[in-house]
Formats: structure tokens, sequence, C-alpha cells
């Protein structure tokens, strides 16, 4: 099994840490990974991306140019890479930020309001770690409890940081058990 | 063994080269390597190590000259403009037979070029890039883990043959993070008898020199640069061969681009292609030899590179005219996808040609 | 029973040298070598050579030498020290190397306050490729490159290095000497040994500049070349101690 995905966003949301997070996440379960940043002439036009690979397999090219697992964290994003998601693939849609419908209907489509939650949750820095629930409750790419255990080693110098970002990871994930 | 960690490819360099035994650093920031000279001016202090941003290129490298020829294991890193300044250095560096590690993250160019990732400087790294008669040994990684192994690697191959090894990597492989695991150098530090460390009671001084005035003497030396460099191409060939034995398109790419390679090719064999991968590590000494006997049974061969066509000489030179070379690279910064070269590989395999 | 009252230093090597008559390198690196052994640091001295007309300097000193680039013998030396911070590590270098190819690595390693010592030898001139101009060439001096003299409207003026040097926090010995008469040689030799202890107290970066003649490529002879010293440099060159630190001044 392979799940290449592609995380977008500005600059802020938080989108690379998200793409660590699920990269370590996937070298804990002990999955060939790898993670690279938007890092072409593609960075131009406002959205800020990293590509995942999370695989059983060797990995060849790190960059992924057809994912089958995207996130859009706002709308030039979606616009971005929409059309090139792999049919059968996962789009997960941050309608906080995103008052349009997708266009595709050989793909399935996550809608989830990350800002909003995480301002219930009363810190919005947590956005990411929202989607970030989401995306392992609607793709399974991987095991929630394994993107706890990478937080707790990547964060291992603030500890107290686990409690309200475990808190957005399972709010996410609820989210789309629910109303998805 | 130790455990994994996952780690941006600079970085991956610069804990290696610690744990490789470098204690001594110079550096000029340029993107994009700067993350390793950052990583090794946070890490150096805690390891007693010396870490010294240099005020250019220039010093920086005539820096490693004094160090390497004061004993040190010693390392610098740049990107290509940087390393373009640092030439004359490495020249000397060679000709007085010091041992250090230079790594270059290639960016676009020529000129300012782009820092996007580009490899345009292989000419550059395997042909000379500075004056005179001599090589570095050039090595080009394809992963983290491999960037790990080969700076360890490159630290002892250094000491054994008093040479400059070139770590010939990308911004994509600088940048990307994949779990990589560490494990210390084989040789370790090794005696520099021949050192200017001060004599020390040893009655004879030590001199560091590239200049013989007299022709004569000059001659020697190149003779015995020569003889060094035919005992590296002997033992230091290092190469990758994917699923060559069958194969009708052998396809042959180094560093990230070997990466797309890699995909493309898998792509093509799902749909029924024969088609398999040669991957120089070692760029100088090139696998010459080894290439041949890979692509033996093969029709054509097809080379990748982020280039405008630089490695495709020595794959030229090694397989003779008896068989088409194609070529595709792409140049400035840009990356081909994997349904780029499996259509050029479509293309060849169909006879209509490639580029 | 006789006493040996003048004899070679150890720290030179028994060897002639390749410097044309009445050239001062000689008297140069013979009062460094007598310094090196007064201090008794031979066994860990580290010099670096430049290129220029001392580029030979490796054969005439008596302990581990490195030649650097051109310009960069400060990098070079930076490298030695910052690996064996108990050695005495200097640079030698001439007015080309170092006021022109070199300028941004003397100035840094000064800068830095790097805890080398630099001896810098300036004649005014390029000697070694033969009589060219250079950044310390006089006003109105001609050169193969100034044919019909220095013209300071179209190459600025002769550059004053050591002045410029003691501007910075990290030089704390800056001096300027000559050798044109055994006073000047003594107090060259007090100025190179304050530079040499500068460094083996861990103050800081020390030079210490010496104003020399090039008579072949000034067209005299040594004689003649002294005085046109004497006349010409002298006045824009002030000898004189620039910076010192306090504890070493008393």
């Amino acid at each position: 099994m392979t799940h290449e995905m592609i995380m977008s966003g500005f600059g802020g949301q938080g989108i690379m840490l998200m793409g660590q997070l699920m990269t370590y996440a996937g070298m804990i379960e002990e999955k060939n990974v790898s993670w690279i940043p938007s890092y072409g002439p593609e960075m131009r036009g406002g959205t800020a991306y990293c590509s995942v690979i999370v695989s059983d397999e060797p990995i060849g090219a790190p960059m992924v140019s057809e994912p089958n697992i995207v996130v859009a964290m706002n709308l030039p994003s979606l616009h971005k890479f929409e059309p090139v998601i792999h049919p059968g693939g996962a789009l997960i849609i941050n309608s906080s930020l995103i008052d349009q419908e997708a266009k595709r209907t050989d793909i399935k489509i996550f809608k989830i309001p990350a800002n909003d939650i995480a301002d219930e949750l009363g810190n919005a820095k947590v956005t990411n770690m929202v989607v970030l629930g989401a995306i392992v409750a609607a793709t399974s790419c991987i095991e929630l409890e394994s993107v706890l255990k990478a937080f707790t080693k990547m964060f291992a110098k603030k500890p107290a940081l686990l409690e309200i970002n475990e808190k957005a990871l399972r709010r996410g994930a609820e989210y789309i058990q629910k109303n998805c | 063994m130790a455990e994994k960690v996952l780690m941006k490819g600079n970085e991956a360099i610069g804990e290696a080269a610690i744990v490789a035994g470098c204690r001594h650093y110079f550096g000029y920031p340029i993107t994009p390597q700067t993350e390793l000279t950052e990583y090794m001016s946070r890490r150096m202090p805690k390891v007693d190590g010396v870490f010294l941003q240099a005020e250019s290129e220039v010093a920086a490298i005539n820096m490693v000259y004094g160090a390497a020829g004061a004993g040190a294991r010693v390392m610098t890193s740049s990107s290509s403009p940087g390393i373009s300044l640092k030439q004359e250095g490495i020249s000397y560096i060679a000709g007085a037979e010091l041992p250090c590690v230079i790594v270059n993250m290639m960016r676009g160019g020529p000129g300012l070029g782009s820092i996007q990732p580009a490899q345009g400087d292989y000419f550059q790294a395997t042909k000379g890039g500075g004056h005179g008669d001599y090589h570095n040994i050039v090595l080009a990684p394809n992963s983290v883990q491999e960037l790990v192994d080969i700076t360890v690697l490159s630290f002892d191959l250094a000491d054994q043959y008093r040479n400059p090894v070139m770590i010939l990597g990308d911004g994509a492989l600088g940048q990307m993070m994949e779990p990589a695991e560490f494990h210390s150098s084989n040789t370790g530090l090794v005696k520099k008898p021949w050192a200017a460390a001060g004599m020390r009671g040893r009655g004879k001084p030590n001199i560091i020199n590239s200049l013989y005035l007299q022709p004569e003497a000059l001659e020697q030396h190149n003779i015995h640069l020569q003889r060094k460099y035919a005992l590296i191409k002997e033992n230091e060939i290092r190469y990758e061969e994917i699923k060559t034995e069958d194969a009708e398109l052998v396809l042959v790419a180094y560093g990230i681009t070997s990466r797309i390679a890699r995909s493309a090719m898998e792509r093509a064999r799902a749909e029924g292609m024969k088609v398999g991968m040669f991957r120089p590590i070692s760029l100088w000494p090139f696998p010459e030899q080894q290439l041949a006997k890979s692509a033996e049974n093969a029709s054509a061969l097809l080379t990748l590179e982020l280039s405008a066509g630089q490695m495709i000489e020595d794959v030229r030179l090694s397989v003779g005219n008896i068989k088409p070379v194609h070529f595709y690279g792409r140049t400035g910064g840009m990356m081909p996808s994997p349904q780029e070269i499996y259509q050029e590989i479509v293309n060849i395999m169909n006879g209509k040609g490639g580029k | 029973m006789t006493e040996k009252l003048f004899a070679r230093p150890k720290s030179l090597t028994d060897v002639s040298t390749h410097y044309c008559p009445g050239c001062h390198h000689g008297i140069i690196h013979r009062l460094i070598a007598e310094v090196i052994d007064e201090l008794d640091v031979q066994d860990k001295t580290i010099g670096v050579a430049p290129v220029g007309c001392s580029v030979l300097c490796y054969d005439y000193f008596n302990f581990d030498m490195i030649e650097a680039a051109h310009g960069r013998a400060p990098a070079t030396a930076t490298g030695v020290k910052r690996v064996h911070p108990d050695a005495v590590v200097f640079s030698y270098q001439g007015d080309g190397d170092l006021a022109a190819i070199g300028t941004a690595e003397i100035v840094h390693a000064a800068a830095r306050g790097e805890k080398i010592t630099t001896v810098f030898v300036n004649n005014a001139i390029y000697g070694m490729t033969g009589g060219q101009m250079a950044p310390t060439t006089l006003v109105n001096q001609v050169t193969t490159t100034s044919p019909y003299g220095r013209n300071p409207n179209f190459t600025g003026m002769p550059i004053k290095m050591s002045e410029m040097l003691a501007t910075l926090d990290g030089a704390k010995y800056i001096a300027r000497v000559a050798v044109n008469n055994p006073v000047n040689m003594i107090k060259a030799k007090k100025a190179i040994k304050q530079a040499f202890e500068i460094q083996l107290n861990g103050l800081g970066f020390a030079l210490v500049e010496v104003l020399s003649i090039c008579p072949t490529n000034w067209g005299m002879s040594p004689l003649e070349a002294v005085e046109w010293m004497e006349k010409n440099m002298v006045p824009y060159y002030p000898l004189g101690v620039f910076k010192v630190p306090e504890e070493v001044a008393k």
C-alpha cells in the first residue's frame, strides 16, 4: 500500500509540520516514508505545500505529482491540486476557509471546518492538528496513536503541548467519523 | 543498532560528519544548503568541535586547507556558485594531497541561477573544476540514509587517499526528510605523520605545498597523482543496478533524478516494458566498465539529468557508439515528473526515439 | 676557548636563499627565526607562506610550514590555529598578497581576533612578477604597470594597512617597523617578538608591517634603495606602534 499525499495551504498554517508528523508516524510504523517541501518554481501563486509518502514499498520520487490524498487548507490549494488527485483518492477540504465545492465526482471528498474547531478548543494554532486527525480518520493511512507518539518525540522538550494537540487531533478524527 | 531518526538531508550530512569524527567545519551561508551550516553551528560546540563562519567561500576553503594540512578531519559545504568560488582552493588541496570533504548541494545555474535543485555542476565536479590535472573523488547519494553513509565513507576515503572528496547532492536531497540511522566510521581517525602540526620532537619540518618550480619535479608529482587516481579507479567504483538483467532499455541517472527515474521505471515495468536502471554512485571514478556490462544486452540507454546533458558524455564513453544513448533533462530548477520520464521511455520503446 | 657570538638561528635552515642582493626578506626571516628561538617555540610553530617573492620561505624556516594560495594565508593560518590552539601560527605576506588579493582575509582574521601573528612585508611593489604596481605603490612611483608614475586620479592613494587594521577591535597589536639600519632592526625585532607574545598570551590578532626595499624592481642599488625608502616611504608610512594592549605597553 502506498499513500502519496500533498498537504497544501498558505504559510503559517502549519502545513510543513503536519506533513512531518505524518512522516514521523509512518516511520514509527516501520513504513517507508519521505517528506519534501514544495521546492521549485511551483512555489509561486500563494500556496506552500509538502509531499508526503507513506508506503510499504521502497520510495522512488519523493515529489508527489499524482497524489491519492490531498489536503487543501485554502482556496488556491483546492484549485491547484483538485485536478491532479488520482481517481478514487481522497480530498480533505478546510471548509472554514474554503466556501467553494469541489468539482470532482471520482474522488472521496471530506470537508472539515478546521479553524472553527480549533477556535472552539481555544487555540487557533492547533488547526493543523485538527486536519491531521481528519486525514487519519478519512484515509486510515496510519494509526492515530502513531501520530501521538510522533508528536511526543518531536516535542519531547515541550510536553505541555501534548494535551491540547492530542485533543485537536481526536476532535478532527471524530468530526470525520460523525459527519462524513 | 542505532535508532532511526527523521532528518532533513542537509542536517543528516552534518550529523554524519560528526559521527565520522569531523570536528572542524568552515562554511558560508548559501541556499539551498544553509541548514547544514546552521546545523554545524549548533552541534559543533556540543562536541568540542569548531564551527567557523568564514567571510567568504574562498576563505572557507582556505581554512579547510589549513585545517586539513594541520591534520584535522575537516569539512566545508556550499551550493553551486559558492563551489565555483572554492575551486582554486580545491586545486591546492588536491595538489598538496590533503584529505577533506566538500559538499555541493547543487542549484540551478549558470551565474546566480536559481535556488532550486539542479545537476549542472557534474562537469565541474568530475572533470577538474579548478586548474591542473587532478580529480576529486565524487560521490552522489540519492536518499537521506545514503547521504549519511556516504558522508562517513567520504571522510574515510579522503584520509585513505589523501584526496578531496566531494559529495554531490542537490537542493531536493538537502531539503527532503527521510529516516536515517547513523553508524560510525569504518577506519576511525587515522594517524597523519605528514601533517604540519608543529614538529614536537619530530626533528624534521613537515611542509604542506603544491609548488614545484622545477618542471621535472612537478612532472614526477603529477605522475604520482595519476598513479593514485588509477588506484582509486581500481578500488572505489560504486553503483547500483536495478532490473538490468533483462532490460531492453537501461535508464542512467544519479542523485535525486535516479529516484524519479526509478518511479518511471516501475511504471514501465508494470506495463510490461523491460526497463532497468543503472545508478552511478561514484561519479568520479565513473563506473565505465560496470555500466557497459550492465547495458550489454540492452538495445538502448536513456540518460536522465537535471542538466542540459553532462553525465551523458561519460555514459557514451562507457558504452561506445554501438548503441543509441538517449537523453532527457530538465534545467533551471525544473524537476521532471515520473510521468514525463515514463513518456520518454514509451517513445523510445515504440521506436520513436526520444530527444 | 672561543665563544660563538653570531650563529644561524636554529629556526632557519642551512641553505642560501633565492632573494636578490640587498633584499630585506633575508633580514626579516632572520629576525623571526631569532624570536622563535628566543621564545623557545620552534617545536610548536607552524608558518604559512604566501604567494610572492617569499613563496619559498618554507625552505628557509626550520619548522612546519604550509604554502597558501595567493592572499589566503590568514584564512589558512586560521584553519591551522583552530586545529592546534596551542601552536604558534603566523603568516608571512607581501603587499600584493595581503593588501590586494587577500584584503578580505586579513581584515576578517583581524576582526575575529584570530590568535595568529602576521608579518607583513611592504616594499611598495609586486616583486615576484617583475615590478608591477601594488596597492602600496607610492604616488608617482614608476612600475611596469604604472609606467608614467602612479596617478591617484586613476588608481587612488596607496593603502595604509596598519592604520586601517588598527581600527578593528580584534587586532590587539599593530606596528610598522623598518630594517634599514641597525637601530630599526632592533626595534623591528622587538615588535615581532611582542606580536608573537600577544599570540602566546592568547590576546588576539597581531601584525607587524615591515617596510622593505626592492632594489631589483625599483631599479636601484641596495644603498640607493634604502635612501629612497627613507625619503619616500617612511614619510607616507610612518613607523611606530599603532596599537598595543595596556599590559604589554608597560
